[in-house]
């Protein structure tokens, strides 16, 4: 009866992905379920916080922001880099973005932690010019953990604290093949509290809005 | 229908309202006029009475004024800032009877049958009237009169006061023009010899009102009196303000969320009732010790639900010192905004207001200016692509698209060191050596010439994407006008 197996099969996909009642939800948990054997801990573990250094730590922020119905950011005023709207239309529409600007870190964390705890928006990213004690990191996991939403921290180099879940390292690298679409990064996970740790190479498909895994190239 | 009493009417008329406004704030010695551009050309607006023994007038052209008075001073007339005035005189005109109108733009119009004696009688008021706008050094003119058309004629033209009950004496030698006509119909009536009010009087009306329409007759009949004409005073605007005083002071923070939970009912009642929403509420605790501690709460959307508003204020009332106690609290909607009733359907998108909520208490942290949200804006200019406003007085519009790879990070150019048109094939950037990999380019963006922008000083901008060896893609540009390279971003 293997054929009327692979008809009922035929029959339910298309529907599971065109019904108009496709919350971005639903959306996610299946992409994370498509890609659970391949980035064992992305898409970020929710109400939780994580960490990510790295020249390419944006980037990773963007892909993690991609799937989530709102998203803010947080950033302190007097930092020179600002996000450009138009380049992240790649990753996810600006509409469903919001920055804030705190004068200085501990209103930052303030604002993150409100914010957690309130759990209207699925996704909160801070960027953060100063390690995080271990209280600080506590106080957001925790209020991560009370609201259901996912934190995310942009930090310097070597300076993660020890509550974060998960921490990563995103680096952009030279990819020989050559594609102008989008950056070929290595993304190393370096720290994780539930589960293994691991590195791999990944790309952001721009037309297909979704993470591509890469092998990496031959030496 | 007054029950034997007499109406009675004062005009006020303000024949340098704009003029005397600006001059109570700062004033000036000499001949003064604003100006006000109209039809591309400035005209003095309104005159001083020192501009007025030079022979100025209203509607001629500034520059002539300043040839027949060189040491003329002027400055730009603001026209809400009047109407903004005359209102605030509407208001004081209240003390006097509660029936005051506004008469044009420079004129106010009382009904004070009945409070007169108040006063101590007419005259007194009208005396009491004239010490209060001396003092405030504005010129103004009265006229009394039994209906508002011959106060208006008394105010404005020979200014005086009717006996009760015979207008037609008192109008009777008072111009044409004091009847409210159009300048054209006076002009038309003074060509047949109708130069006084008693010569129109004494008119046949037939002939008049087949030549002149029925304008001329019915302002006349108005002012003596024959047909009414209704004064209509303007709405108090609604005061949104509640408070609530204690026989004994308290201090528990509890306590006084429980007091501002009874005065936000009673508030919201009241915008309910508008059909408005609170936009910035400013809460007065006053202590025992006579001090008074303010708490402000700006939303981030007009509300006037009492049990979403009340929690935002818990951060705010924690941090205020009771000292020896509050004895009394004051609740105050400053800033309101319209908020009709809504259908609530199916068809509505998402529910917003737990974000609203959010958005509400961090502003209370950092600003509600400080949160913010990217609307696009219609402009090849990288750095003005799009708009940030602040998220509590916007709604996310508009749909992005980017026809051209743009960076996800955009900083201020830094420069680097490069000869060339062509990407230099090593650099450093941020301490950083880098060598090229790909380059991709150069697209050419030119400045907006009808804006000046001193980041564009530099003129046009190659742009190009560079994809270096040790990973970073960034962008850069060359400016071939004034020959240098920059880095503006780095895409993701």
């Amino acid at each position: 009866m293997w054929w009327a197996a692979r008809a009922a099969c035929c029959a339910t996909k298309p529907a599971l992905f065109h019904r108009p009642s496709f919350t971005p939800a639903r959306r996610a948990a299946i992409l994370r379920a498509m890609s659970a054997d391949s980035l064992p801990a992305f898409p970020l573990r929710p109400a939780r916080v994580h960490e990510v250094c790295g020249a390419g730590a944006r980037g990773f922020a963007a892909i993690a922001a991609a799937p989530m119905t709102r998203v803010l950011w947080l950033r302190e005023a007097w930092l020179r880099e600002t996000l450009n709207p138009v380049g992240l239309s790649a990753f996810l529409d600006p509409a469903r973005l919001l920055v804030a600007q705190a004068a200085d870190q501990s209103d930052l964390l303030a604002v993150a932690e409100e914010a957690l705890r309130d759990g209207a928006v699925p996704l909160v990213v801070l960027e953060i010019s100063a390690a995080l004690d271990l209280r600080e990191g506590r106080r957001l996991q925790l209020a991560a953990k009370a609201g259901g939403a996912t934190g995310l921290c942009l930090i310097p180099e070597g300076m993660g604290s020890n509550a974060a879940e998960t921490r990563w390292q995103a680096m952009p690298i030279h990819d020989a093949r050559g594609c102008d679409d989008s950056t070929l990064m290595r993304w190393d996970l370096i720290k994780n509290k539930s589960g293994t740790l691991g590195a791999w190479h990944v790309r952001w498909s721009t037309e297909a809005r979704r993470l591509d895994l890469v092998s990496p190239a031959g030496e | 229908m007054f029950d034997g009493l007499q109406r009675r009417v004062v005009s006020i008329w303000f024949p340098r309202l704009a003029s005397d406004r600006v001059l109570r704030l700062r004033p000036i010695a000499g001949p003064f006029v604003l100006t006000l551009r109209e039809a591309n050309a400035e005209r003095l607006h309104c005159l001083n009475q020192a501009a007025e023994r030079q022979g100025l007038h209203r509607g001629m052209s500034f520059a002539d004024a300043r040839a027949f008075c060189p040491d003329l001073q002027s400055r730009p007339a603001d026209l809400q800032a009047e109407a903004r005035f005359l209102h605030v005189l509407r208001r004081w005109a209240t003390r006097y009877c509660p029936w005051v109108g506004l008469e044009g733009d420079d004129g106010l119009v009382l009904d004070i049958t009945g409070s007169a004696h108040l006063f101590g009688g007419e005259s007194q008021m009208l005396a009491n009237m004239r010490q209060g706008l001396g003092r405030a050094g504005v010129a103004a003119r009265l006229g009394l009169g039994d209906t508002r058309g011959a106060a208006w004629a008394l105010a404005r033209h020979g200014e005086g006061c009717a006996a009760p009950g015979a207008p037609q004496a008192a109008l009777a030698d008072l111009p044409v023009a004091a009847l409210r006509l159009d300048p054209d119909l006076v002009t038309g009536l003074q060509r047949l010899g109708l130069r006084r009010i008693a010569d129109l009087d004494a008119t046949p009306r037939a002939p008049l009102a087949r030549r002149f329409g029925p304008a001329p007759l019915l302002r006349l009949d108005q002012a003596l009196g024959r047909q009414p004409e209704e004064i209509t005073p303007l709405a108090e605007p609604p005061h949104y303000g509640v408070r609530m005083t204690l026989p004994e002071p308290i201090g528990l923070c509890d306590d006084v969320m429980a007091g501002v939970s009874r005065l936000l009912d009673q508030l919201c009642a009241k915008l309910a009732h508008h059909e408005t929403g609170a936009r910035s509420l400013c809460l007065t605790l006053r202590r025992v010790d006579q001090e008074a501690r303010t708490v402000e709460l700006r939303l981030a959307q007009p509300l006037r639900d009492a049990a979403r508003i009340l929690p935002l204020f818990e951060r705010g009332v924690a941090a205020v010192e009771a000292g020896y106690g509050i004895d009394q609290l004051r609740l105050e909607a400053v800033q309101v905004e319209r908020l009709p009733a809504r259908q609530i359907t199916h068809m509505e998108g998402r529910d917003d207001s737990q974000l609203d909520d959010l958005i509400t208490r961090i502003g209370t942290r950092i600003g509600l200016e400080n949160v913010q949200r990217f609307l696009p804006a219609d402009s090849h200019i990288p750095e003005r692509g799009f708009l940030i406003s602040p998220a509590a007085y916007s709604r996310p519009e508009g749909n992005w698209s980017a026809p051209r790879p743009r960076p996800l990070v955009l900083f201020p150019p830094e420069p680097i060191a490069g000869h060339g048109p062509r990407p230099p094939a090593r650099f450093r950037w941020r301490r950083m050596a880098l060598s090229v990999a790909r380059l991709c380019g150069p697209e050419r963006i030119a400045p907006e010439w009808w804006l000046s922008d001193d980041n564009w000083r530099r003129g046009l901008r190659d742009y190009w994407q560079v994809q270096t060896h040790q990973g970073r893609r960034l962008w850069m540009f060359y400016t071939p006008q004034a020959p240098g390279w920059f880095v503006q971003g780095e895409f993701a």
